[in-house]
């Protein structure tokens, strides 16, 4: 709060009513909701609900599907974050070396970000499309039969390089400004240290980006788990049968169209504790970072 | 070290100019061939929606312009499908309008509204209203998607537009931006104001919202893109074909591409240009505001 603030007693609680509204109505109670059907068994045909404590979580644990469906999400995330970030990071230093048309290729690998997963999925679907995708038909070439729905690890890896695509553009974006970022003189005497190019990124690029880096690993961690089931919705084309998907999707299979909506909840759960302990994971490195900087 | 490079600087200085060179094409290549794993997909979906469907299912994507752009176009605009008919294109188009434009602006007024009462006034309960507005940044509306779309079964807002949009500003994102905003200006703006006889309101009309504009309008693209692009959530809350978006059609486009005899793949792919052109082309005019909001916000 300001030094010099107003002493108005009703206008800031008229200020603050619509949005404490909103999220009482459509975040506290949903959550809350979510939390207690997790303990609860729901009668299939809609009578009613019976206590069954932690049951559900115990039957997700022991669920092999559910626990494949984990490991898949644990290799998606970990592909998907680290092959987006390496290749931002690469585009965004090269792009910071050039002089002529740095600002054409700024705009050029920028603009996918604006593209919306499902409809990178619909692209991707006509990419690796089995007869007729141009990728398919490279992939064939080189003695790969790839086949899109139906062998497991070939639509996995659609799946990722699709996500990666539409998430390189946000990286290139935070690397590029943390680049810019880096003084002049910092730059200037590292030229003089080190005369090999790769030894001052090491040295003194890479370190001086790692608060970036840190902030977008969380970033694209949260973007691989959550913000990509249009991807995968769209390249299962909403079937999802043998195909691999995350735990996001899985809540979403399971509750909406399987209707077993405390064993969903108690998944829902799942994800929240997962969600709570990066955020506070990430808010520590936020402190930390504040130190050094 | 020292002594490394003052006895290597003379044998080094000769074969400089040539690394140099080098250098400067490789970073050129990389960029290229970078740009081009970028746009070639994009490209790719844009000559092809120039072509004859007969043709698309033949030989898929192309990078050649045939002559049925127009009549692809109308088709895409106009035509309509699924059950009901009530989804053509410009219907769809509409739909993610309000969608995009009514959530950026829902999320920015509460937000500045809220973050405003936080900074500027002394309030009692000010440590709580925090804590309660800032948890909501942990959690984000894909896990708690069942129990939401019951709340709004329960309120009887399936396929209406504040069904769409409301439950999608419950998060404090924009909030948190202003507070970050409204505490670096100067403090003695405040004063200025109050010896001036300006009250609470007038001083965030006329002084703080002018002050804020290049971050409104940083917020606005940002949120713009984020609303016009959501998925899951318009897909759990339209049922009724009238109120798909673009995005949220998407699904549907692709489903019409199986089983059908002359799969409509024209169609298709302009459907997905229109769903992407107007976030893209907001992206690419506005970039200086969008890098400033979006970077911005992290810190």
């Amino acid at each position: 709060m300001k030094r010099a603030g107003f002493a108005n007693p009703w206008l800031p609680i008229l200020l603050l009513v619509p949005q404490l509204t909103i999220i009482a109505v459509f975040f506290y109670w949903p959550a809350a909701h979510a939390i207690q059907s997790s303990f609860f068994l729901q009668d299939p045909f809609g009578f009613g609900s019976t206590f069954v404590g932690l049951e559900n979580y115990a039957d997700l644990l022991g669920n092999k599907e559910y626990l494949k469906v984990a490991g898949f999400t644990v290799v998606f995330t970990l592909l998907v974050t680290f092959l987006s970030l390496g290749l931002a990071l690469l585009l965004a230093v090269k792009a910071d070396n050039v002089i002529r048309g740095a600002k054409t290729y700024r705009t050029l690998l920028m603009w996918v970000y604006a593209v919306a997963p499902p409809v990178a999925g619909f692209i991707g679907i006509l990419m690796f499309d089995q007869s007729t995708g141009p990728l398919t038909a490279f992939f064939q070439s080189l003695g790969w039969d790839f086949k899109l729905g139906v062998v497991y690890s070939d639509t996995a890896f659609a799946m990722v390089t699709v996500s990666v695509w539409k998430q390189v553009p946000v990286n290139f974006i935070f690397f590029l400004s943390g680049l810019h970022s880096i003084p002049v003189a910092v730059r200037e005497a590292a030229l003089i240290d080190n005369r090999s190019a790769s030894g001052r990124f090491w040295d003194v690029t890479f370190p001086l980006l790692a608060p970036t880096g840190f902030f977008l690993l969380i970033t694209n961690i949260t973007y691989a788990l959550f913000d990509t089931f249009g991807v995968i919705d769209t390249l299962v084309k909403g079937e999802p049968g043998n195909n691999p998907m995350n735990l996001v999707y899985k809540v979403y299979v399971d509750g909406f169209r399987g209707n077993d909506l405390g064993g969903s909840s108690a998944q829902s759960v799942i994800l929240m504790v997962l969600v709570l302990a990066l955020t506070v994971f990430q808010f520590r490195l936020v402190e930390r970072r504040i130190h050094y900087t | 070290m020292m002594t490394d490079t003052l006895t290597e600087t003379p044998t080094l200085v000769q074969p400089k100019a040539p690394l140099l060179r080098w250098r400067v094409i490789t970073d050129h290549a990389v960029l290229i061939v970078g740009a081009l794993f970028m746009l070639m997909p994009l490209v790719l979906v844009f000559t092809t929606a120039s072509l004859p469907d007969a043709e698309i299912v033949k030989h898929g994507l192309q990078l050649r312009i045939g002559d049925q752009l127009d009549d692809n176009f109308t088709k895409a605009m106009f035509e309509t499908s699924g059950f009901t008919d009530a989804n053509s294109g410009l219907v769809m188009l509409k739909n993610s309008m309000i969608l995009g434009v009514g959530f950026a602006v829902g999320k920015i007024v509460l937000g500045m509204m809220a973050a405003y009462a936080l900074v500027y006034f002394r309030l009692r309960f000010a440590l709580f209203a925090f804590w309660v507005i800032f948890t909501t940044l942990l959690l984000p509306l894909e896990v708690r998607i069942l129990p939401s779309y019951e709340v709004i079964q329960g309120l009887g807002l399936m396929n209406t537009y504040t069904g769409l949009i409301v439950p999608l500003i419950a998060s404090a994102t924009a909030t948190f931006f202003f507070r970050q905003f409204f505490r670096s200006v100067p403090e003695e703006l405040v004063e200025a104001a109050r010896i001036d006889g300006a009250g609470p309101l007038k001083f965030f009309i006329d002084i703080l919202v002018p002050l804020s504009r290049t971050m409104i309008a940083a917020m606005f693209i940002i949120m713009f893109v984020y609303g016009w692009n959501q998925y899951l959530w318009p897909t759990m809350i339209t049922t009724d074909e009238g109120m798909f978006t673009l995005v949220r059609g998407i699904k549907q486009i692709t489903q019409v591409l199986e089983g059908t005899n002359l799969p409509e793949y024209g169609r298709a792919n302009l459907l997905a240009i229109i769903a992407v052109l107007p976030p893209v082309a907001i992206v690419v005019f506005f970039q200086s505001w969008f890098v400033k909001g979006l970077t911005d916000s992290d810190k």
